[in-house]
């Protein structure tokens, strides 16, 4: 065991994944030499040189675009982007050309893309640097979503998502690149719960608590400090928001009867309303309430003044839980 | 004042429109007569292609069908000066260069029929699929040329890409960064617009102030105007950018210089937006017709080739009406299909719930 930075995490599991495969490239804005503003590709361009981790120019489509034609002449790019606002310019390649393409060659055409994207908020940043854009890419088949939640996650996560032969989006939780956790780098792929896999990561009797991401921390510690006050949560982190692990999610409100989902994204139109629905048809007869949902309001994001009223904190979610005990 | 788009460009012509043969001090083009009357061939039987899906539209076995009727020789004349090994990625309107990378023609149907998306596999004749969002392959083509400079595949005997796209792509923010990373990354591909003119109803002035090609150089890579109804003209011009780009010298774009005779699609109605005097004045320039007179003038060919191709043509238009009319339905359980290399448990509840719903009028009557 090592004690990492998500973010290293990142960096080893990336490491990793270009040591085992030399079809496997890195691509972006700054991930060179800068190694990304997050240091998430540091040092990796000098030890795979400039062929295999590149230096591309300030272009979201041009990036995702370029990496489809890699993919069709047989490498394994991972993009990054560089902010979660950014993304929008490449929705067209990725929605509409990197998703479609196995469905419009019957099956002859894969495309192993990772398009890595940093997000959510947290950081005080300006505009366009803080948003959780998951759900317009879980509404589009053919993608598969996931989202890593700490140090061990990432890295395993990350080199399982660039072994998958469908194009994967991969969130990075943006406000716990910092944060440490131990990670097994002696590790091997087989020994690791799968990417389509949700994880429950803190065992409770009362309600279940749905999170992915940078929320996972945040759920964690509501359900620790509701422990202490005799509420037994469950927490869940999703990890793979498309497809969703929807037997862990039915097992675990079977049991509890009540489920708050939890992220930072908007409500309207969320994965929380889609966890809900989905709840609703699977566990009907075992519901004590009706799945709450505690996110983002459904407002742009605000300047960072404002952050922290926005985010759903320890306190909010509380409130949540609270109230899925008032019906 | 500045140029208007088409005026004051050089236009690389080898054959006029009269059928003569022209040269060019940069493009020599030595073929012998048999390798004419083969690409006169070419140009005959994709047009009675187009022709055959266009009356099939007409009577309701396409949907649609984008005719290329007016390209035929930019399409030949470029893709002809392809290797094997080389890569075409095409628009939706490619069919002659389909034909020269020997994809069966009922294989353009499907799309246009609505039986597939397009449902061929690209590494098969190294044509990739039609793509439909203006502009987006160009991209993908840069991407794939730097793949081929990573596998090593630049130098004597290499590889290239060559992407098409039309004048209104120019205007794409994709065609625009597509030139960006090829000319910063030299990537082996060359980029032929086939400027028709039209994008649907809008003229070229609504796209560029400046000709096409000359917007290479702000890009910093060459850019050439060549005679797109020239199938001798764009052989030659797009041989010697291939090889450029095959030898590590880089992207090229070709603006082939041509015109859209028909509609943009089956659905459009180019009355309503441009002059019938244009067409007739481009009639004039017809890709087929100046083959036929050099033909004609040179004695290279005479009426029994000319009867041979054209009966050759029909029996093709037959073979490719036959194949649309005999060209069975997808099964509705397709449609959840090649969706992930391995399939998500929500794809496979919902191909279940489907097949059951399906189940469930087994036996009964259709209608009434």
């Amino acid at each position: 065991m090592t004690t990492l930075t998500l973010s290293r995490a990142l960096n080893s599991g990336l490491r990793r994944a270009l040591e085992d495969d030399p079809k496997v490239l890195v691509m972006g804005e700054d991930v060179g030499k800068l190694g990304g503003v997050f240091r998430v590709t540091d040092g990796l361009q000098k030890d795979f040189g400039e062929g295999r981790v590149i230096d591309t120019p300030l272009a979201e489509s041009g990036i995702v675009g370029t990496a489809i034609g890699l993919a069709l002449r047989g490498y394994r790019p991972i993009c990054e982007i560089q902010f979660d606002g950014f993304v929008y310019p490449a929705f067209d390649q990725i929605v509409s050309q990197l998703a479609k393409m196995r469905l419009r060659s019957l099956g002859h055409v894969s495309l192993p893309v990772v398009i890595r994207i940093p997000c959510g908020g947290g950081i005080g940043a300006v505009e366009h640097h803080s948003e959780s854009p998951e759900a317009p890419f879980v509404h589009t088949a053919g993608l598969r979503v996931v989202a890593c939640s700490g140090p061990s996650e990432a890295y395993t996560m990350i080199q399982q998502s660039v072994s998958c032969d469908d194009p994967v989006i991969f969130f990075e939780p943006k406000r716990r690149y910092w944060d440490k956790g131990e990670v097994d780098t002696a590790s091997t792929a087989d020994s690791w719960l799968p990417l389509t896999s949700a994880r429950t990561v803190h065992e409770g009797t009362d309600v279940t608590l749905l999170a992915h991401g940078p929320m996972v921390r945040t759920c964690v510690e509501a359900a620790v400090a509701a422990g202490k006050e005799g509420r037994s949560i469950e927490v869940i982190d999703l990890r793979s928001l498309s497809p969703l692990d929807v037997g862990s999610i039915r097992d675990s409100v079977r049991r509890t009867g009540r489920c708050v989902v939890a992220h930072e994204a908007p409500v309207t139109g969320g994965l929380g309303a889609e966890i809900a629905a989905r709840i609703t048809e699977e566990c009907f007869y075992h519901l004590e309430a009706p799945v709450l949902r505690v996110g983002g309001f459904s407002t742009p994001y605000p300047p960072s003044k404002l952050e922290e009223h926005y985010l759903p904190d320890l306190d909010r979610v509380l409130d949540a839980v609270d109230r899925t005990f008032g019906y | 004042m500045a140029d208007l788009p088409g005026e004051g460009a050089e236009l690389i012509q080898l054959l006029t429109p009269e059928g003569e043969r022209v040269e060019h001090p940069d493009y020599p083009l030595d073929l012998s007569p048999d390798e004419i009357k083969a690409l006169f061939r070419d140009l005959v039987l994709v047009r009675r292609i187009d022709t055959e899906a266009i009356a099939l539209q007409r009577q309701g076995e396409l949907g649609i069908w984008a005719s290329l009727l007016g390209q035929e020789a930019a399409q030949i004349g470029s893709g002809r000066a392809l290797g094997p090994r080389d890569m075409a990625f095409p628009t939706y309107r490619e069919h002659g260069v389909a034909w020269c990378r020997g994809l069966d023609p009922a294989k353009l149907l499907e799309l246009f029929r609505g039986v597939s998306h397009g449902g061929w596999d690209p590494k098969e004749h190294n044509f990739h699929l039609y793509t439909i969002v203006i502009g987006a392959q160009t991209l993908h083509a840069t991407g794939y040329a730097m793949g081929i400079q990573r596998d090593g595949a630049v130098g004597e005997d290499g590889e290239a890409v060559i992407v098409y796209f039309g004048d209104g792509a120019t205007s794409e923010g994709d065609v625009n960064e597509a030139f960006i990373w090829a000319s910063v990354f030299n990537a082996p591909v060359v980029f032929f617009c086939q400027n028709n003119q039209w994008a649907i109803s809008e003229p070229l002035e609504k796209q560029s102030r400046i000709p096409l090609y000359q917007r290479a150089r702000g890009f910093g890579f060459p850019g050439l105007r060549v005679d797109g109804n020239d199938v001798l003209a764009c052989l030659a011009v797009t041989r010697k950018a291939m090889n450029a780009a095959r030898e590590g010298q880089g992207p090229t774009l070709i603006e082939a210089h041509t015109y859209r005779m028909g509609a943009h699609t089956t659905t459009d109605d180019p009355t309503r937006y441009r002059l019938a005097a244009e067409l007739e004045a481009w009639k004039l320039k017809d890709p087929l017709e100046r083959v036929r007179a050099y033909l004609v003038r040179t004695g290279a060919a005479d009426a029994a080739f000319f009867a041979a191709v054209d009966e050759e043509a029909n029996q093709l238009g037959a073979r490719v009406r036959q194949s649309c009319l005999t060209m069975p339905d997808p099964q509705p359980m397709a449609i959840f299909e090649n969706v992930y290399a391995e399939d998500t448990p929500q794809l496979e509840y919902e191909r279940e719930r489907f097949a059951a719903y399906l189940d469930s009028f087994a036996g009964e009557e259709v209608g009434a």
